[in-house]
């Protein structure tokens, strides 16, 4: 069978020799079976004629070795492009892509590379696309050429810049000769020339080069020997560094706004409750959990039910866990809380007893391990920009997020008549009281409403956390901090401390690493709470001394 | 009531409950370790070596239990960070033993501990030096914990943060401890903490002489916290620290400087705190940073609250009794455990504001128990202001 699917590939080949150039057909041919030598440099010299060649198959036959399915035949060495499948392999010609049928495993033998070749090979891969007629490709074509530096492409590279017309693709295609040109050339003027254009992208991959080119020898030399270009080098080098660091700030603003966020909706239902009751509950971190599960069982459903519909369930997961873990507060509120009013160090003991028994629940009911919730589409992936910024999809939902859920808080306080009691029950609960509120009732709502905020939190905790029973504990004590920190009875306060804490966090983890950073937090508030004892913003009057 | 100028011995005898509990200490502090000692095996008074040792482990809970009454029940100080006290008298008397065990380690490194060879370090850390000896290490046991307390408390009492507000900075100092010794740079074991201990002062830790020895310690431990802790709370200074918690700005007002009151008190609960732990390590052979978990400080406050707070021997016997049940319920419902655990948080607090000591008086007095339900049913009629204590 394979001798008579041989004869076949013969002749498709032909017709494909008729329908190109026939030169070019013949040299890409040899150059093809070229690629089957001894030696890995020989390997290397063919793959770089292939490349010459400019035929449109190259790219197919370079990408085949790259990932090993080049293979040649055992008994005459003919070259294929074969995939395996299962006990056979299928062939295809690599001149043609025609398909040539099957064939035993043994009959084929793989063509080898090293890593060195791996590399060359991907650098002459992306010159090969340089000339693609697709912007993007041209583009990520040229970051290949750059990291793999690999000086026979110099003339491809230059061919490429001078019929380049897009502004963005050229500046990448400048960058990737540069780099080439500093590093292999032995002209010093154009080395000089290559470090001052280097110096004007600010990248991490060219920060890591132009280092590199700057180290020294262990004798203290510069491994560069010519002291001008070492000189153009260094200067490049600081420039970009300094660049850099100016975008790394900004990194760290993001991360830091990022987890102020996450602080800020964790903590910001604990800030209603302790405003208004003067309690902390310390089930709070299992609100955002049961949150966090409701959203593992609405996407459940979504799954099994509407699996087309999976990037809306957390428009519906959102509403279910205010719902879910309001109706859990509202109950805490009523079975346990109300007894224990005026006494708030009872109160944290008694809904510490609470967060134990539905941590345990949960744990009973779904087991300890970690729930899998998906990621909607909208949700994945991230903005990442040529200067090493790289921001995800889902933090900077959740930023939006946790700002739309705070002034969905701010609406309801001010202006609804569910807002203004609760206001005033906030500021003297007696005089609410007999001014004919019920505060027994605004109690037990606000403490849904904390919960519900909670659970929302929770939902939105699921796309960046392991959801499992632990999640709550977790944030708590964070929250504890924030709300310390913040003051109560204040929405600004919440979100000021949030993210001042996270922000302040991102900034002192590059210097002090992250669990430091944390205790220097801590024992920030600690000392923080001895200058204000209520806060940043806290209430003022005799009622609150109290 | 009187300022009883009767000596403390006859205040105790007075007190019946006091009397029969720290008389069954004494008793038990004698005779557990005879019969676990010299009574053979077969016989049915023998107590098995086990027994010795958890109970001696309960005791320590017990004294850590009595450390906390005396904050909380005494001065309403809600500390939800005693258990980084226990645990730094812990890691003092870890040390030490931890430089005993000398060659005899897994790197047979007579100069250095395990893990500092396992970590590379090249010398002992500064603040390791004089550990090797047992009374400095005893020293630092009682001065590391009262100094952190005396600091913290120097500056959150001076500042007035009260109520909910210390609570939660309790909880933050024992979290950030909990996080810094996790890090393996403290040079206090990270992770693993220090473990693997072989003896104590030339005596295996491994022997039932051993274990009865620190069961014998632990109750005197607590009889003695005890005796200080009551001493403190019926001197005149005892009254001081009521009145504050009581009415805090009224003792102000009266000329008390508060500040100093509560400072001393948290101090001496710190020491005792520390002591506990210091008896507690060498029992279970291990101390990690795991005891500075802000959930084992809570834990503490309901052996407290079950026992009775402010009653200093209800303490004892909730720390006693709900580690018993502990150990009895993780063994036979795994599952079920944290749901009795987060139960009794709930009935102690709802049901039992004294405590099982305190429960007595209703059973006495049925008229006291139906206001307390009335108050309970109508909490409103009851409430006056809104937060605070």
């Amino acid at each position: 069978m394979p001798k008579f699917k041989l004869h076949l590939a013969l002749i498709v080949t032909t017709f494909a020799v008729l329908f190109s150039s026939p030169a070019l057909a013949i040299d890409f041919a040899d150059g093809v079976q070229a690629l089957n030598a001894k030696s890995y440099s020989d390997k290397g010299r063919a793959a770089e004629a292939l490349a010459a060649t400019g035929h449109e198959r190259t790219v197919t036959v370079l990408t085949a070795l790259l990932n090993s399915e080049l293979f040649y035949q055992k008994s005459d060495g003919e070259v294929f492009i074969a995939k395996k499948s299962g006990k056979v392999y299928i062939l295809s010609s690599p001149l043609t892509g025609a398909d040539l049928g099957e064939t035993k495993k043994n009959a084929l033998k793989k063509i080898r590379i090293n890593n060195k070749l791996r590399g060359k090979l991907k650098g002459l891969l992306g010159g090969l696309t340089l000339m693609s007629a697709d912007a993007d490709q041209r583009f990520s074509a040229a970051d290949k050429v750059f990291k793999a530096s690999d000086p026979a492409m110099l003339g491809l590279l230059e061919r490429a810049l001078s019929r380049e017309e897009n502004e963005d693709v050229k500046s990448r295609l400048t960058r990737a000769h540069a780099a080439i040109v500093l590093e292999h050339s032995k002209d010093s003027s154009a080395r000089i020339a290559a470090a001052k254009t280097l110096a004007n992208f600010t990248n991490p991959d060219v920060a890591s080069l132009l280092g590199k080119l700057s180290f020294l020898d262990d004798n203290g030399h510069p491994i560069e020997k010519d002291a001008a270009v070492f000189a153009a080098i260094k200067d490049a080098h600081k420039t970009v560094e300094s660049q850099l660091s100016k975008w790394a700030v900004l990194g760290n603003l993001f991360q830091g706004v990022s987890l102020g966020s996450v602080l800020l909706l964790a903590a910001v239902g604990l800030a209603i409750t302790f405003g208004v009751m003067g309690v902390i509950n310390m089930a709070h971190g299992e609100m955002v959990m049961i949150g966090a599960y409701t959203t593992f069982i609405v996407q459940d459903l979504f799954r099994s039910h509407f699996p087309e519909a999976f990037d809306w369930s957390l428009a519906v997961a959102v509403p279910a866990a205010f719902l879910v873990t309001g109706a859990v507060g509202i109950a805490i509120e009523r079975g346990v809380i109300r007894f224990l009013y005026g006494r708030p160090l009872e109160t944290l003991l008694a809904t510490w007893g609470v967060s134990l028994v539905l941590q345990q629940m949960v744990r009973s009911i779904f087991g300890p391990t970690n729930q899998e919730v998906g990621n909607p589409s909208w949700m994945s992936g991230a903005i990442e920009t040529s200067t090493g910024l790289v921001l995800t999809y889902n933090r900077i939902w959740i930023i939006v997020f946790s700002l739309a859920v705070l002034a969905m808080l701010a609406v309801i306080a001010k202006k609804t008549m569910f807002g203004l009691q609760m206001r005033a029950v906030t500021q003297n609960r007696a005089m609410a009281s007999s001014m004919g509120i019920r505060s027994g009732w605004v109690d037990a709502l606000t403490f849904g409403l904390g919960s519900g905020v909670a659970g929302m939190a929770g939902v939105a905790l699921s796309q960046i956390d392991n959801v499992s029973p632990n999640l709550g504990q977790a944030y708590i004590i964070d929250s504890f901090m924030v709300v310390v920190f913040g003051g109560v009875g204040n929405l600004w306060g919440t979100l000021v401390g949030a993210f001042s804490l996270g922000i302040l966090n991102k900034f002192m983890e590059p210097y002090a690493g992250a669990v430091l950073a944390k205790i220097f937090i801590l024992v920030g508030i600690i000392l923080f709470i001895q200058k204000r004892p209520r806060g940043l913003f806290a209430l003022k009057g005799r009622a609150v001394e109290n | 009531m009187t300022l009883a100028r009767k000596p403390l011995i006859m205040r105790i005898g007075n007190d019946r409950l006091a009397r029969n509990v720290l008389g069954l200490l004494l008793i038990a502090a004698f005779l557990v370790p005879i019969l676990n000692l010299w009574v053979p095996e077969s016989s049915p008074f023998h107590v098995p070596s086990y027994v010795v040792a958890l109970f001696g482990k309960y005791l320590t809970y017990a004294l850590l239990a009595l450390s906390v009454d005396l904050v909380w029940g005494y001065c309403g100080i809600l500390s939800l960070g005693h258990g980084a006290f226990f645990a730094l008298g812990g890691y003092a008397i870890g040390m030490h033993m931890m430089r005993q065990i000398g060659e005899r380690g897994v790197y047979g490194n007579a100069e250095l501990p395990d893990f500092m060879v396992f970590l590379n370090w090249q010398e002992l850390p500064w603040y390791w030096y004089g550990f090797d000896s047992f009374g400095f290490a005893v020293l630092m046991a009682l001065l590391v914990p009262g100094l952190l307390a005396f600091i913290f408390g120097w500056f959150a009492f001076r500042s007035r943060v009260t109520g909910v507000y210390l609570s939660i900075i309790t909880q933050a100092m024992t979290y950030a401890l909990l996080l810094a010794f996790f890090r393996n740079d403290m040079g206090f074991g990270g992770n693993n903490g220090l473990t693997d201990f072989k003896d104590i002062l030339g005596f295996s830790l491994q022997t039932d002489g051993m274990r009865a020895t620190l069961f014998f310690l632990s109750a005197m431990a607590v009889i003695g916290g005890y005796l200080i802790c009551r001493m403190i709370v019926d001197s005149r200074l005892g009254r001081v620290i009521v009145a504050i918690r009581d009415s805090e700005s009224r003792a102000r007002f009266l000329g008390y400087r508060v500040e100093y009151y509560k400072l001393f008190v948290f101090t001496v609960s710190g020491v005792l705190a520390g002591v506990a732990g210091a008896l507690y390590v060498p029992q279970v052979g291990i101390i990690n940073p795991s005891e500075f978990a802000p959930a084992n400080s809570i834990e503490i406050v309901i052996w407290v609250a079950l026992g009775g707070r402010g009653t200093l021997i209800g303490p004892i016997l909730g720390a006693v009794a709900v580690n018993y049940g502990k150990t009895y319920f993780t063994g036979a419902f795994p599952e079920g455990w944290l749901f009795m655990l987060g139960g009794l948080f709930i009935v102690a607090t709802l049901f039992l504001p004294k405590g099982i000591v305190g429960t007595k008086s209703i059973i006495e007095g049925y008229e006291r128990y139906r206001l307390r339900l009335a108050k309970y049913l109508r909490p409103y009629d009851y409430v006056k202001g809104g937060s605070g204590r």
